[in-house]
């Protein structure tokens, strides 16, 4: 009797032993192979100004996109000839926004998104406003900056 | 020693005496054929007013076969990068010979094979062939359904133009609403935190290697429980008269026609209406208007488009995303939910589920087309 308790706790830790170096095999198998999968982080351009275009380029009620490090940005010159910039990333699922004389405003094409002339979201899905960006001139270069 | 030697030889119908008879008695007595004559000497196929059904699994599985060849012969000229993908594809299309058969052949053959996968998947669903004992038929299936949309979406963005470029950045997106691991789920599917050649380079990974791999197995399970459980009878013809027919060769020659007649529709859509190829992609310029995923998203791409900004305090990406969440675990798990059926009952209140499911997506797919 003994001797069975004897063998059967042996076997228990035998199998201990086996089972616990196999799950080692494997989390030193797959922690590798997920860090692989997840992409290294890339710093972000730190660029804190760019110049958008030149004031003559922009015509009232019409828009632009610009590069802004590796992101778009849209530079829009309102019916009234007011300058504004704003991230032309869609707040709702990521898509590029861009100006429409016929509406006066910023629409997304993706979900039907629609934003004012002071970025704010006012009809369709998006559940947040454009973030702004400052915009001043020299000479007659657009600078664009972030707030 | 001598005579065990025999009696192994004997017992894999030996080679010895099966030599008479030609290359194809040789082969059986090496590879072992006579297991598998067996099995499809015994496969039939219930013959009942719902037997039209049994033709679209085997349709789907031509379709995907039409996937594999069409896209094994792409890739020898394709290149997954974000400068030359596009120009690739144009390349494809315009020089190679019959390039624009075999393109547009595999971009027909994806709709068609995710449309007779639906009705598959219905049809099997409203006779309830996921009853006792084809659960993990069911289960493989509707994985092998969520594999074929993420076969649909890794290569709709291969091409690289901008209608895909857009969707795509729509649908890695949508999971970053999920709390916690959205963002990390993002970044692992876009290869970074945007949308860039890293993605087209990852999705063609996603597109031409690991899905493949995961497919060859889970349809392998799936078609190795269709011969093992047999074909399922209706529960309404199960106390009726059973009238079979023989799959070898009787039903495998009916399917063949059905084939046949799907292949010379591929050629004639293909010859017809060509896929078409649209503008390169620009992640600088806004996306353009009319943009929609393909036509097997709309419903979803619908119902996020419909849905309010916030929903009570809650985002209503968020409510869309657990809603759909939520939609596919009950899919995936109507076996277990379905116990009258499983007790061989009807069960009306799944058949009146399964029809609003329809009515649901076939209602936002029509908004879909007509906005």
């Amino acid at each position: 009797m003994r001797s069975t308790n004897e063998t059967s706790s042996r076997r228990r830790f035998v199998n201990y032993l086996l089972q616990t170096s196999i799950g080692a095999v494997a989390v030193s198998v797959f922690y590798p192979v997920l860090s692989f999968l997840t992409p290294p982080r890339i710093a972000e351009s730190a660029e804190a100004t760019v110049v958008a275009g030149k004031i003559t380029e922009i015509a009232p009620n019409t828009g632009k996109i610009f590069k802004f490090g590796s992101k778009a940005g849209l530079l829009i010159r309102t019916p009234s000839g007011e300058l504004k910039a704003f991230s032309a990333t869609c707040t709702h699922l990521d898509c590029t926004v861009q100006y429409r004389g016929d509406l006066q405003g910023i629409w997304c094409a993706c979900h039907d998104g629609h934003y004012d002339l002071n970025g704010r979201n006012v009809a369709g899905p998006p559940p947040r406003p454009l973030d702004q960006y400052v915009v001043n001139l020299r000479g007659d270069e657009i600078i664009v900056s972030r707030g | 020693m001598k005579a065990t030697e025999e009696r192994q030889e004997g017992s894999v119908q030996g080679p010895g005496q099966a030599e008479s008879g030609g290359v194809g008695d040789w082969l059986r007595g090496r590879l072992g054929f006579a297991s598998v004559e067996a099995l499809v000497a015994k496969k039939t196929v219930p013959l009942h007013r719902h037997s039209i059904w049994y033709y679209l699994g085997g349709m789907t599985l031509f379709l995907f076969t039409i996937q594999v060849v069409t896209g094994i012969l792409l890739l020898l000229y394709y290149r997954p990068s974000a400068e030359e993908a596009f120009e690739s594809v144009q390349f494809i299309m315009t020089d190679v010979s019959f390039g624009w058969l075999v393109r547009s052949i595999h971009s027909w053959s994806a709709n068609l094979m995710i449309a007779t996968l639906f009705v598959h998947m219905f049809t099997v669903y409203f006779l309830k062939a996921y009853r006792k004992p084809r659960e993990c038929t069911w289960v493989t299936g509707v994985l092998l359904l969520f594999l074929s949309l993420a076969f649909g979406f890794s290569g709709y963005l291969l091409p690289w133009n901008s209608l895909a470029f857009f969707a795509t950045r729509v649908g890695t997106e949508i999971p970053r609403v999920i709390p916690g691991v959205g963002e990390f789920f993002m970044r692992f599917l876009r290869g970074g935190d945007e949308v860039t050649g890293a993605t087209l380079t990852r999705f063609f990974g996603f597109h031409v290697a690991i899905l493949p791999a995961v497919t060859t197995v889970v349809l392998g399970i799936h078609i190795w429980l269709v011969q093992f459980h047999g074909m399922s009878r209706p529960l309404r013809e199960e106390g009726t008269e059973r009238r079979e027919m023989k799959f070898f060769p009787n039903f495998l020659l009916r399917d063949i026609m059905g084939w046949l007649v799907a292949l010379a529709l591929l050629a004639a859509l293909a010859a017809l209406f060509p896929w078409e190829l649209g503008e390169k992609a620009d992640p600088f310029a806004p996306a353009p208007a009319g943009i929609r995923p393909e036509w097997f998203f709309l419903f979803s791409f619908e119902t996020l488009k419909l849905l309010p900004a916030h929903i009570l305090f809650i985002e209503g990406e968020l409510l869309g995303v657990v809603g759909f969440t939520a939609g596919a675990m009950f899919w995936l798990l109507v076996p277990f939910l379905d116990r009258k059926a499983a007790r061989g009952e009807p069960s009306p209140a799944f058949t009146v589920l399964g029809i609003l499911i329809v009515l649901y997506m076939a209602v936002m797919t029509g908004i879909g087309f007509l906005s």
